[in-house]
């Protein structure tokens, strides 16, 4: 069974179609790439999954999104506990303005979790999970705003990995991000892809090939081609998806 | 003349004429403050701060109205400062962008320019005669909230739509209710700018004489307000009173009035501004 599925999904913002009939099926613990160009319906698609659409005034959503089999848009689920099983990590790192210790805490504080040494656990283990454990270790009580773009992304992943979600959406991580914290980032995915099922979204052709198993392109809100990787950047079925991934538009 | 000294030379005179406005409005507060100053200030001393009126200038003190002043400003904050925050983050955060909600927008920001007298007329009508709360401080401190509201929603509001939506997204991705997120993230975040409304309306409510005199403040208060159903006078009544007196020693304690007054509203200011400072230097975004 897939981990994720959609079927015949559409999306309208007003008058806008902005996806239309889109179905895709998504496996556990392995990375899928989204791309396409700008406007292409990608990370909307992207922000289905944890219903984040739903904070858009009228956003309608019509078709089925499956998590392990359950639909989230039908009507008894309930989307603050859904969203707790559904990490997400932001185009532009988005910490607290608190310090590092409250950040990675906040998920299970918003639970009612107060035990000290379960949060310090929790803390440290997330925090070593997306490799900022030793750069930070020292000042946990320092800001979050004062550490480096790259350190604040890292962040907000252990930020993701404290409420132990079993699926990461994460949209253009590392596009605001050096060329080297976007190799840690990377590498960062590659390490969580044993326990997590990622799906990233990225303008990066490189990157998507260097971080997914799987690829889809999406062009003017319709998946146009969904196969591995290696197939979509070496031998794509489509004309469309030949010339976006070899640079001719996009 | 070529151009480019044609350009300096205008570069030159804005900034003569943007000088000369800055130093018209410094050079007239000066000015008052040093004819303030100059009478009243030898005026003030212990005496005149817990003295009873009186019918002589020398004896009179400003213990009730001060007292007065402290009661209403603080009932006015208690009363208004929940309701304009609540209201504020209402509008911000849970209300939808509807046509009407735009019709509402407007009209707080049209109370904010209601004259103060009008406020006055309505306080005396809905809560000292429909309520019988008749000339208290209560009654007063219902007023002043009226007129001091559209301040703290319209401050409250501007600095919740400053809260970056990506710190929203951000907790609701980890599964935070609205209220969470409301709570913990976003008034947290805002608080600074809150404040800096929130000082406004009390540097509103302290000013404002006509709305009180309407509902009907005493000039003569002879006794110090006990509980929030007492008649009363504020400051400022106080000093409209002595400067229209004719005997000399009352001008001498309007000055003396006057700077207290100031003191009470320069030292709530500099506390504000303190702690919005203090807060914005931990808080960036």
């Amino acid at each position: 069974m897939n981990k994720l599925e959609a079927k015949d999904v559409n999306l309208h913002y007003g008058e806008k179609h902005a996806l239309k009939g889109i179905s895709m099926g998504i496996k556990a613990n392995s990375v899928t790439a989204f791309i396409g160009p700008s406007g292409c319906g990608k990370s909307t698609f992207l922000r289905c999954f944890n219903r984040m659409n739903d904070l858009i005034d009228n956003c309608r959503v019509e078709g089925e999104i499956l998590i392990d089999g359950r639909d989230i848009y039908k009507n008894r689920i309930n989307v603050v506990d859904h969203r707790k099983k559904i990490g997400m990590v932001f185009q532009k790192p988005n910490p607290f303005p608190k310090s590092i210790y409250e950040n990675v805490a906040y998920g299970l504080r918003i639970n009612g979790i107060s035990h000290k040494k379960y949060l310090d656990e929790t803390v440290e283990k997330s925090l070593r999970q997306a490799a900022l454990w030793d750069e930070v270790k020292d000042d946990l009580k320092k800001s979050a705003l004062a550490l480096s773009g790259g350190q604040q992304q890292r962040l907000c992943i252990a930020r993701t990995l404290a409420v132990e979600p079993s699926v990461i959406l994460m949209d253009e991580p590392a596009s605001a991000l050096d060329p080297i914290s976007t190799a840690k980032i990377e590498e960062l995915i590659h390490d969580l892809k044993d326990r997590y099922t990622i799906v990233i979204v990225t303008h990066n052709m490189q990157q998507a090939a260097r971080v997914s198993d799987n690829t889809a392109f999406f062009y003017l809100g319709e998946l146009i081609e969904y196969d591995e990787t290696s197939n979509i950047f070496t031998n794509p079925a489509k004309e469309a998806t030949q010339n976006y991934v070899t640079g001719r538009f996009g | 003349m070529n151009n480019a000294r044609k350009n300096e030379i205008k570069d030159n005179a804005f900034k003569v004429f943007a000088l000369v406005c800055t130093s018209v409005g410094l050079i007239v507060l000066g000015l008052l403050l040093y004819n303030i100053i100059s009478v009243g200030l030898t005026r003030i001393n212990w005496d005149f701060i817990t003295n009873l009126p009186s019918r002589r200038p020398g004896k009179a003190g400003i213990y009730t109205a001060l007292l007065g002043m402290i009661w209403v400003v603080t009932l006015t904050l208690i009363i208004s400062f929940p309701i304009g925050i609540g209201a504020g983050v209402y509008l911000e955060e849970y209300g939808k962008k509807n046509p009407f909600a735009k019709f509402i927008e407007i009209n707080i920001a049209n109370l904010a320019g209601v004259p103060s007298i009008i406020y006055g007329i309505l306080g005396l009508e809905l809560f000292g005669r429909l309520l019988a709360l008749g000339n208290s401080i209560l009654a007063a401190s219902l007023t002043l909230s009226l007129l001091v509201l559209p301040i703290v929603i319209v401050a409250t509001r501007e600095a919740v739509k400053a809260v970056p939506g990506s710190l929203r997204e951000a907790s609701y991705g980890l599964g935070a209710t609205r209220w969470q997120t409301i709570s913990r993230i976003v008034l947290p975040a805002s608080f600074g700018s809150i404040l800096t409304g929130l000082i406004l309306a009390v540097s509103r409510a302290v000013g404002e004489t006509a709305p009180l005199i309407v509902v009907g403040a005493l000039v003569y208060v002879p006794f110090a307000p006990k509980t929030p159903m007492d008649q009363f006078t504020v400051l400022p009544i106080q000093i409209f009173n002595w400067t229209s007196r004719p005997q000399s020693g009352f001008v001498v304690n309007a000055a003396a009035a006057i700077i207290i007054l100031l003191m009470f509203v320069f030292i709530l200011n500099g506390f504000a501004v303190f702690l919005r400072n203090r807060h914005n230097r931990r808080v960036k975004y």
